[in-house]
Protein backbone atom coordinates (compact mmCIF):
# COMPACT_ATOMS: atom_id res chain seq x y z
CA UNK A 1 0.00 0.00 0.00
CA UNK A 2 1.65 3.37 -1.09
CA UNK A 3 -0.33 5.65 1.41
CA UNK A 4 1.75 9.49 2.03
CA UNK A 5 1.13 10.67 5.53
CA UNK A 6 -0.62 13.52 4.17
CA UNK A 7 -3.43 11.12 1.98
CA UNK A 8 -3.65 9.55 5.40
CA UNK A 9 -4.50 12.99 7.34
CA UNK A 10 -6.62 13.81 4.20
CA UNK A 11 -8.72 10.49 4.55
CA UNK A 12 -8.89 10.99 8.14
CA UNK A 13 -10.81 14.38 7.96
CA UNK A 14 -13.08 13.07 5.12
CA UNK A 15 -14.18 10.00 7.33
CA UNK A 16 -14.62 11.81 10.38
CA UNK A 17 -16.67 14.78 8.78
CA UNK A 18 -18.36 11.49 6.81
CA UNK A 19 -18.97 9.54 10.00
CA UNK A 20 -20.69 12.59 11.49
CA UNK A 21 -23.48 12.96 8.55
CA UNK A 22 -25.18 9.70 10.00
CA UNK A 23 -24.22 10.64 13.86
CA UNK A 24 -26.88 13.96 12.93
CA UNK A 25 -29.74 11.63 12.71
CA UNK A 26 -29.45 10.73 16.80
CA UNK A 27 -29.82 14.06 17.74
CA UNK A 28 -33.42 12.79 18.22
CA UNK A 29 -31.76 11.57 21.31
CA UNK A 30 -30.87 15.04 22.48
CA UNK A 31 -33.33 15.54 25.99
CA UNK A 32 -34.50 18.98 24.27
CA UNK A 33 -34.81 17.67 20.84
CA UNK A 34 -37.08 14.50 22.36
CA UNK A 35 -39.13 16.80 24.17
CA UNK A 36 -39.84 19.25 21.36
CA UNK A 37 -40.73 15.88 19.37
CA UNK A 38 -43.48 14.85 21.86
CA UNK A 39 -44.25 17.46 23.69
CA UNK A 40 -45.54 20.72 20.93
CA UNK A 41 -45.30 24.19 22.52
CA UNK A 42 -47.29 25.85 24.45
CA UNK A 43 -50.95 26.58 22.93
CA UNK A 44 -51.42 29.31 25.30
CA UNK A 45 -51.88 32.58 23.11
CA UNK A 46 -52.09 32.88 19.36
CA UNK A 47 -52.55 36.15 17.53
CA UNK A 48 -54.88 35.93 14.60
CA UNK A 49 -55.88 38.56 12.33
CA UNK A 50 -59.29 39.31 10.56
CA UNK A 51 -59.35 41.68 7.32
CA UNK A 52 -63.23 42.76 6.58
CA UNK A 53 -62.47 43.43 2.90
CA UNK A 54 -66.41 44.79 2.36
CA UNK A 55 -65.19 47.75 4.09
CA UNK A 56 -62.28 48.81 2.98
CA UNK A 57 -62.24 52.16 0.64
CA UNK A 58 -58.51 51.71 -0.62
CA UNK A 59 -57.11 55.13 1.37
CA UNK A 60 -53.73 53.50 2.21
CA UNK A 61 -53.49 54.93 5.96
CA UNK A 62 -52.14 51.60 7.30
CA UNK A 63 -49.85 51.00 4.18
CA UNK A 64 -48.47 54.47 5.03
CA UNK A 65 -48.57 53.83 8.98
CA UNK A 66 -46.76 50.74 8.78
CA UNK A 67 -44.02 52.02 6.44
CA UNK A 68 -43.02 54.42 9.07
CA UNK A 69 -44.26 52.68 12.00
CA UNK A 70 -41.33 49.30 10.65
CA UNK A 71 -38.78 51.83 8.61
CA UNK A 72 -39.44 50.37 5.70
CA UNK A 73 -38.02 53.18 3.18
CA UNK A 74 -40.95 54.95 2.26
CA UNK A 75 -40.57 55.61 -1.13
CA UNK A 76 -39.67 52.08 -2.46
CA UNK A 77 -42.45 49.58 -3.50
CA UNK A 78 -41.58 46.99 -0.97
CA UNK A 79 -43.79 47.31 2.24
CA UNK A 80 -45.09 44.75 4.57
CA UNK A 81 -48.69 45.03 4.11
CA UNK A 82 -50.08 46.80 1.04
CA UNK A 83 -53.45 47.34 -0.76
CA UNK A 84 -54.55 45.54 -3.93
CA UNK A 85 -57.24 46.96 -6.61
CA UNK A 86 -59.17 44.40 -8.19
CA UNK A 87 -61.40 45.64 -10.69
CA UNK A 88 -63.76 42.67 -12.50
CA UNK A 89 -65.15 44.64 -15.91
CA UNK A 90 -68.39 42.69 -17.37
CA UNK A 91 -66.63 40.73 -19.97
CA UNK A 92 -64.51 39.01 -17.23
CA UNK A 93 -61.47 40.63 -17.43
CA UNK A 94 -60.01 41.63 -13.97
CA UNK A 95 -57.59 44.55 -13.53
CA UNK A 96 -55.42 44.45 -10.66
CA UNK A 97 -52.85 47.00 -9.58
CA UNK A 98 -50.85 47.85 -6.26
CA UNK A 99 -48.65 50.97 -7.22
CA UNK A 100 -46.76 51.52 -4.58
CA UNK A 101 -48.03 49.20 -2.17
CA UNK A 102 -51.12 51.43 -2.20
CA UNK A 103 -49.24 53.75 -0.46
CA UNK A 104 -50.73 56.68 -1.75
CA UNK A 105 -54.15 55.56 -1.84
CA UNK A 106 -56.37 55.05 -4.91
CA UNK A 107 -57.51 58.95 -6.37
CA UNK A 108 -57.92 58.31 -9.86
CA UNK A 109 -60.21 55.35 -11.56
CA UNK A 110 -57.09 53.85 -13.49
CA UNK A 111 -56.68 50.15 -12.66
CA UNK A 112 -53.16 49.11 -14.29
CA UNK A 113 -53.13 52.46 -16.12
CA UNK A 114 -55.79 52.28 -18.29
CA UNK A 115 -59.32 54.03 -18.77
CA UNK A 116 -62.16 52.47 -18.27
CA UNK A 117 -65.73 53.62 -18.85
CA UNK A 118 -67.75 53.35 -16.10
CA UNK A 119 -70.63 51.17 -17.26
CA UNK A 120 -68.08 48.25 -18.17
CA UNK A 121 -66.98 48.00 -14.84
CA UNK A 122 -68.96 45.14 -13.25
CA UNK A 123 -67.74 45.65 -9.40
CA UNK A 124 -64.24 46.69 -7.48
CA UNK A 125 -62.94 46.28 -4.67
CA UNK A 126 -59.59 46.93 -2.43
CA UNK A 127 -58.01 44.05 -0.89
CA UNK A 128 -55.86 44.43 2.13
CA UNK A 129 -52.84 42.23 2.67
CA UNK A 130 -50.24 41.08 5.20
CA UNK A 131 -48.64 38.47 6.60
CA UNK A 132 -50.95 35.22 6.91
CA UNK A 133 -49.71 34.21 10.45
CA UNK A 134 -49.22 30.75 8.91
CA UNK A 135 -49.86 27.87 11.62
CA UNK A 136 -47.91 25.58 9.17
CA UNK A 137 -45.74 28.33 7.84
CA UNK A 138 -43.51 27.56 4.45
CA UNK A 139 -41.01 30.63 5.47
CA UNK A 140 -39.93 28.88 8.60
CA UNK A 141 -39.72 25.40 7.25
CA UNK A 142 -37.32 26.36 4.55
CA UNK A 143 -34.75 28.76 6.69
CA UNK A 144 -31.66 27.03 6.12
CA UNK A 145 -29.96 28.54 9.10
CA UNK A 146 -33.02 29.15 11.96
CA UNK A 147 -33.40 32.72 10.88
CA UNK A 148 -36.88 32.68 10.62
CA UNK A 149 -38.89 30.86 13.43
CA UNK A 150 -42.04 31.26 15.55
CA UNK A 151 -42.23 33.35 18.74
CA UNK A 152 -44.76 31.82 21.73
CA UNK A 153 -47.59 33.64 20.10
CA UNK A 154 -47.48 32.25 16.86
CA UNK A 155 -45.83 35.19 14.77
CA UNK A 156 -42.91 34.55 12.55
CA UNK A 157 -40.13 36.88 13.18
CA UNK A 158 -36.64 37.19 10.81
CA UNK A 159 -33.52 36.76 12.95
CA UNK A 160 -31.43 40.15 10.95
CA UNK A 161 -28.12 38.77 12.55
CA UNK A 162 -28.53 35.37 11.87
CA UNK A 163 -30.19 35.69 7.82
CA UNK A 164 -27.77 34.91 5.33
CA UNK A 165 -30.12 36.71 2.71
CA UNK A 166 -30.23 33.55 0.84
CA UNK A 167 -34.09 34.39 -0.07
CA UNK A 168 -35.58 30.73 -0.14
CA UNK A 169 -38.69 32.41 2.27
CA UNK A 170 -39.39 34.89 0.01
CA UNK A 171 -39.60 32.24 -2.57
CA UNK A 172 -41.67 30.08 -0.51
CA UNK A 173 -44.03 32.48 0.47
CA UNK A 174 -47.25 31.12 -1.04
CA UNK A 175 -48.91 34.77 -0.52
CA UNK A 176 -45.81 37.18 -1.29
CA UNK A 177 -45.77 38.74 1.78
CA UNK A 178 -41.91 38.80 2.04
CA UNK A 179 -38.92 40.97 0.56
CA UNK A 180 -35.67 41.89 0.87
CA UNK A 181 -35.21 44.82 3.38
CA UNK A 182 -32.91 47.90 1.31
CA UNK A 183 -31.25 48.71 4.29
CA UNK A 184 -30.49 45.41 6.15
CA UNK A 185 -29.96 43.31 3.14
CA UNK A 186 -32.05 40.53 4.88
CA UNK A 187 -35.45 39.27 4.92
CA UNK A 188 -38.46 41.15 5.89
CA UNK A 189 -41.87 40.62 6.76
CA UNK A 190 -45.04 41.34 8.76
CA UNK A 191 -44.84 40.62 12.41
CA UNK A 192 -47.87 42.76 12.82
CA UNK A 193 -46.03 44.76 15.35
CA UNK A 194 -44.38 42.83 17.16
CA UNK A 195 -43.04 45.99 19.49
CA UNK A 196 -46.50 47.37 20.05
CA UNK A 197 -48.76 43.96 20.85
CA UNK A 198 -46.13 42.83 23.54
CA UNK A 199 -46.68 46.30 25.06
CA UNK A 200 -50.62 45.96 24.56
CA UNK A 201 -51.39 48.21 21.86
CA UNK A 202 -52.48 47.41 18.00
CA UNK A 203 -50.44 46.98 15.08
CA UNK A 204 -49.95 50.66 13.44
CA UNK A 205 -52.27 49.62 10.52
CA UNK A 206 -55.06 48.22 12.60
CA UNK A 207 -54.79 52.03 14.32
CA UNK A 208 -54.80 53.60 11.44
CA UNK A 209 -57.87 52.09 9.93
CA UNK A 210 -60.54 54.61 9.94
CA UNK A 211 -63.54 52.04 8.65
CA UNK A 212 -62.38 49.22 11.28
CA UNK A 213 -61.23 46.91 8.00
CA UNK A 214 -58.26 45.52 10.28
CA UNK A 215 -59.08 43.72 13.61
CA UNK A 216 -56.17 41.44 15.53
CA UNK A 217 -56.45 39.70 18.45
CA UNK A 218 -56.04 35.93 20.77
CA UNK A 219 -57.74 33.70 18.48
CA UNK A 220 -57.68 31.35 21.78
CA UNK A 221 -59.30 33.71 24.08
CA UNK A 222 -62.90 32.83 24.17
CA UNK A 223 -63.88 36.76 24.72
CA UNK A 224 -61.91 38.31 21.81
CA UNK A 225 -63.34 39.94 18.93
CA UNK A 226 -61.51 38.30 16.45
CA UNK A 227 -62.59 34.63 18.01
CA UNK A 228 -66.07 35.77 17.69
CA UNK A 229 -65.57 36.72 14.26
CA UNK A 230 -63.98 33.89 13.30
CA UNK A 231 -66.51 31.16 14.85
CA UNK A 232 -69.94 33.61 14.06
CA UNK A 233 -69.32 34.99 10.81
CA UNK A 234 -68.47 33.49 7.24
CA UNK A 235 -64.59 34.10 7.08
CA UNK A 236 -62.72 32.71 4.65
CA UNK A 237 -58.75 32.33 4.17
CA UNK A 238 -56.20 33.14 1.18
CA UNK A 239 -54.68 30.07 -0.92
CA UNK A 240 -56.29 27.21 1.54
CA UNK A 241 -54.72 24.70 -0.87
CA UNK A 242 -51.28 25.26 -0.14
CA UNK A 243 -52.33 23.62 3.52
CA UNK A 244 -50.35 26.23 5.65
CA UNK A 245 -53.07 27.10 7.76
CA UNK A 246 -53.36 30.86 7.41
CA UNK A 247 -54.76 32.62 10.88
CA UNK A 248 -55.24 35.61 8.78
CA UNK A 249 -59.24 35.36 7.73
CA UNK A 250 -61.18 37.73 4.84
CA UNK A 251 -64.91 38.71 5.22
CA UNK A 252 -66.09 39.27 1.95
CA UNK A 253 -63.36 37.43 -0.38
CA UNK A 254 -63.91 37.47 -3.93
CA UNK A 255 -63.31 34.21 -6.20
CA UNK A 256 -60.78 36.42 -8.21
CA UNK A 257 -58.16 37.54 -5.49
CA UNK A 258 -55.05 35.30 -5.38
CA UNK B 1 2.28 2.32 17.51
CA UNK B 2 5.24 3.88 16.51
CA UNK B 3 5.17 8.01 16.22
CA UNK B 4 4.60 8.09 12.53
CA UNK B 5 1.21 7.41 13.59
CA UNK B 6 0.20 9.25 16.90
CA UNK B 7 1.40 12.88 14.99
CA UNK B 8 -1.42 12.72 12.21
CA UNK B 9 -3.83 11.49 14.64
CA UNK B 10 -3.08 14.28 16.87
CA UNK B 11 -2.87 16.67 13.82
CA UNK B 12 -6.69 15.50 13.45
CA UNK B 13 -7.36 15.91 17.05
CA UNK B 14 -6.66 19.45 16.91
CA UNK B 15 -8.50 20.13 13.48
CA UNK B 16 -11.64 18.83 15.88
CA UNK B 17 -11.13 20.24 18.80
CA UNK B 18 -10.56 23.89 16.97
CA UNK B 19 -13.64 22.79 14.79
CA UNK B 20 -15.45 22.46 18.42
CA UNK B 21 -13.73 25.36 20.23
CA UNK B 22 -14.63 27.87 17.22
CA UNK B 23 -18.25 26.66 16.98
CA UNK B 24 -18.96 26.98 21.16
CA UNK B 25 -17.66 30.89 20.33
CA UNK B 26 -19.69 31.57 17.28
CA UNK B 27 -22.71 30.16 17.90
CA UNK B 28 -24.63 32.38 20.11
CA UNK B 29 -25.52 31.04 23.77
CA UNK B 30 -29.40 30.97 23.10
CA UNK B 31 -29.37 29.44 19.76
CA UNK B 32 -30.83 26.13 20.05
CA UNK B 33 -33.91 23.91 20.10
CA UNK B 34 -37.12 26.33 21.95
CA UNK B 35 -40.40 24.34 22.57
CA UNK B 36 -42.11 27.20 21.70
CA UNK B 37 -41.29 27.32 18.45
CA UNK B 38 -43.23 24.23 17.45
CA UNK B 39 -46.59 24.45 18.05
CA UNK B 40 -47.61 23.52 14.60
CA UNK B 41 -44.18 22.55 12.80
CA UNK B 42 -42.26 19.75 13.80
CA UNK B 43 -39.05 20.01 16.44
CA UNK B 44 -36.46 21.57 13.73
CA UNK B 45 -39.14 24.56 13.45
CA UNK B 46 -37.76 25.52 16.59
CA UNK B 47 -34.62 26.10 16.21
CA UNK B 48 -33.54 29.93 16.84
CA UNK B 49 -32.15 32.57 18.75
CA UNK B 50 -34.04 33.50 21.52
CA UNK B 51 -32.97 36.73 21.85
CA UNK B 52 -34.48 37.84 18.71
CA UNK B 53 -37.77 38.34 20.33
CA UNK B 54 -36.14 40.59 22.89
CA UNK B 55 -34.36 42.50 19.01
CA UNK B 56 -38.06 42.82 17.98
CA UNK B 57 -39.55 43.86 21.27
CA UNK B 58 -36.98 46.84 21.41
CA UNK B 59 -38.36 48.43 17.97
CA UNK B 60 -39.17 52.22 18.81
CA UNK B 61 -43.29 52.59 18.91
CA UNK B 62 -43.96 55.69 16.72
CA UNK B 63 -47.34 55.75 16.37
CA UNK B 64 -48.59 56.46 19.63
CA UNK B 65 -52.70 56.63 19.07
CA UNK B 66 -54.87 59.87 20.48
CA UNK B 67 -54.54 58.89 23.69
CA UNK B 68 -51.26 60.14 23.42
CA UNK B 69 -52.51 63.55 22.18
CA UNK B 70 -55.48 63.88 24.12
CA UNK B 71 -53.84 65.40 27.24
CA UNK B 72 -51.86 68.54 25.73
CA UNK B 73 -54.19 69.27 22.82
CA UNK B 74 -57.87 68.66 24.49
CA UNK B 75 -59.32 70.82 22.25
CA UNK B 76 -58.70 69.80 19.50
CA UNK B 77 -59.16 65.91 20.46
CA UNK B 78 -62.40 67.37 21.60
CA UNK B 79 -63.38 69.05 18.42
CA UNK B 80 -62.63 66.02 16.63
CA UNK B 81 -64.58 63.72 18.68
CA UNK B 82 -67.53 65.24 17.95
CA UNK B 83 -67.40 65.12 14.50
CA UNK B 84 -67.78 62.55 11.92
CA UNK B 85 -63.99 62.18 11.61
CA UNK B 86 -63.93 60.87 15.13
CA UNK B 87 -62.43 57.45 13.86
CA UNK B 88 -59.46 59.17 11.80
CA UNK B 89 -56.43 58.93 14.07
CA UNK B 90 -54.87 62.03 14.68
CA UNK B 91 -51.14 60.89 13.63
CA UNK B 92 -52.95 60.19 9.86
CA UNK B 93 -52.92 63.39 9.62
CA UNK B 94 -50.11 64.81 11.59
CA UNK B 95 -47.64 62.11 11.30
CA UNK B 96 -45.85 59.62 13.32
CA UNK B 97 -45.56 61.90 16.82
CA UNK B 98 -42.33 59.31 18.54
CA UNK B 99 -41.08 61.28 21.26
CA UNK B 100 -43.45 64.76 20.15
CA UNK B 101 -42.95 67.64 22.62
CA UNK B 102 -38.92 66.81 22.28
CA UNK B 103 -38.18 64.72 19.07
CA UNK B 104 -39.22 66.02 16.81
CA UNK B 105 -40.17 69.35 17.95
CA UNK B 106 -43.01 70.32 15.89
CA UNK B 107 -45.21 67.89 13.84
CA UNK B 108 -46.10 68.36 10.07
CA UNK B 109 -48.90 68.63 8.63
CA UNK B 110 -50.39 67.34 5.68
CA UNK B 111 -52.59 69.74 4.31
CA UNK B 112 -52.38 68.28 0.63
CA UNK B 113 -55.55 67.09 -1.42
CA UNK B 114 -54.44 64.30 -2.09
CA UNK B 115 -54.69 63.53 1.67
CA UNK B 116 -58.59 63.70 1.74
CA UNK B 117 -59.01 62.27 -1.38
CA UNK B 118 -57.19 59.50 -0.03
CA UNK B 119 -61.04 58.70 1.12
CA UNK B 120 -63.26 61.57 -0.65
CA UNK B 121 -62.34 60.15 -4.18
CA UNK B 122 -65.04 59.09 -5.63
CA UNK B 123 -64.57 56.02 -7.78
CA UNK B 124 -67.16 53.66 -8.90
CA UNK B 125 -66.22 50.84 -6.96
CA UNK B 126 -65.58 52.62 -3.44
CA UNK B 127 -68.03 51.85 -0.93
CA UNK B 128 -70.23 55.28 -0.13
CA UNK B 129 -72.27 54.30 2.76
CA UNK B 130 -70.45 53.30 6.33
CA UNK B 131 -72.10 51.22 9.74
CA UNK B 132 -68.88 51.94 10.63
CA UNK B 133 -68.97 55.42 11.69
CA UNK B 134 -70.22 57.02 14.59
CA UNK B 135 -73.80 58.74 13.74
CA UNK B 136 -73.91 55.35 11.50
CA UNK B 137 -75.45 54.71 9.05
CA UNK B 138 -73.94 57.38 6.85
CA UNK B 139 -72.78 58.26 3.40
CA UNK B 140 -69.23 59.68 2.89
CA UNK B 141 -68.99 63.17 1.37
CA UNK B 142 -67.57 61.62 -2.58
CA UNK B 143 -66.32 64.20 -4.38
CA UNK B 144 -65.11 64.05 -8.05
CA UNK B 145 -61.20 65.80 -7.77
CA UNK B 146 -61.60 66.87 -11.32
CA UNK B 147 -64.37 68.87 -11.16
CA UNK B 148 -64.75 69.85 -7.35
CA UNK B 149 -62.82 73.12 -7.07
CA UNK B 150 -59.30 71.83 -8.70
CA UNK B 151 -56.07 73.22 -7.62
CA UNK B 152 -57.38 74.25 -4.45
CA UNK B 153 -56.55 72.65 -0.87
CA UNK B 154 -59.72 70.99 0.76
CA UNK B 155 -58.49 72.96 4.23
CA UNK B 156 -58.68 76.19 2.74
CA UNK B 157 -62.70 75.99 3.00
CA UNK B 158 -63.28 72.51 4.90
CA UNK B 159 -62.09 72.03 8.32
CA UNK B 160 -60.92 68.52 8.81
CA UNK B 161 -60.96 68.23 13.03
CA UNK B 162 -65.24 69.39 12.23
CA UNK B 163 -65.42 67.07 9.15
CA UNK B 164 -67.12 70.30 7.70
CA UNK B 165 -67.52 73.83 6.55
CA UNK B 166 -65.07 76.15 8.00
CA UNK B 167 -67.35 78.70 10.29
CA UNK B 168 -66.25 81.66 8.39
CA UNK B 169 -67.55 79.69 5.04
CA UNK B 170 -70.94 78.92 6.74
CA UNK B 171 -70.97 82.67 7.66
CA UNK B 172 -70.40 84.01 4.15
CA UNK B 173 -73.08 81.09 2.89
CA UNK B 174 -75.92 82.33 4.98
CA UNK B 175 -74.73 86.09 4.15
CA UNK B 176 -75.43 85.15 0.61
Amino acid sequence: MNNSRREFLKDTVKAILLAGLPLSAFEVFKPEVFAATILKGNKGKQWAFVVDITKCVGCGMCVKACKLENEVPYDTTVSRTWIERYVVLKDGKVLTDSPMAGRDGYLKDDPQGQKIPKEDIARGFFVPKLCNLCRKSTCVQVCPVGASHYTPEGIVLVDREWCIGCGYCIMACPYGTRFFHPVYKTAEKCNICYHRITKGMNPACVDACTFGVRKHGDINDPNSEVRKIVLTERVSVLKDEYGTMPTTFYIGLDHTVR
Amino acid sequence: MKSHVWRPFLVVLIIIAAFLILRAFLVPKDFGIHLQGTQYGNYTTGYYRKGDEDYWKAIKVKHRTRDYCKDCHPEEFENIMKSKHAKVQCENCHGPATDHPEKPEKLSIDRTRELCLRCHASLPYRPSVYAQLPGAPITLKMQDPVKHNPGIECVMCHSPHEAALKKEMLKKETRR
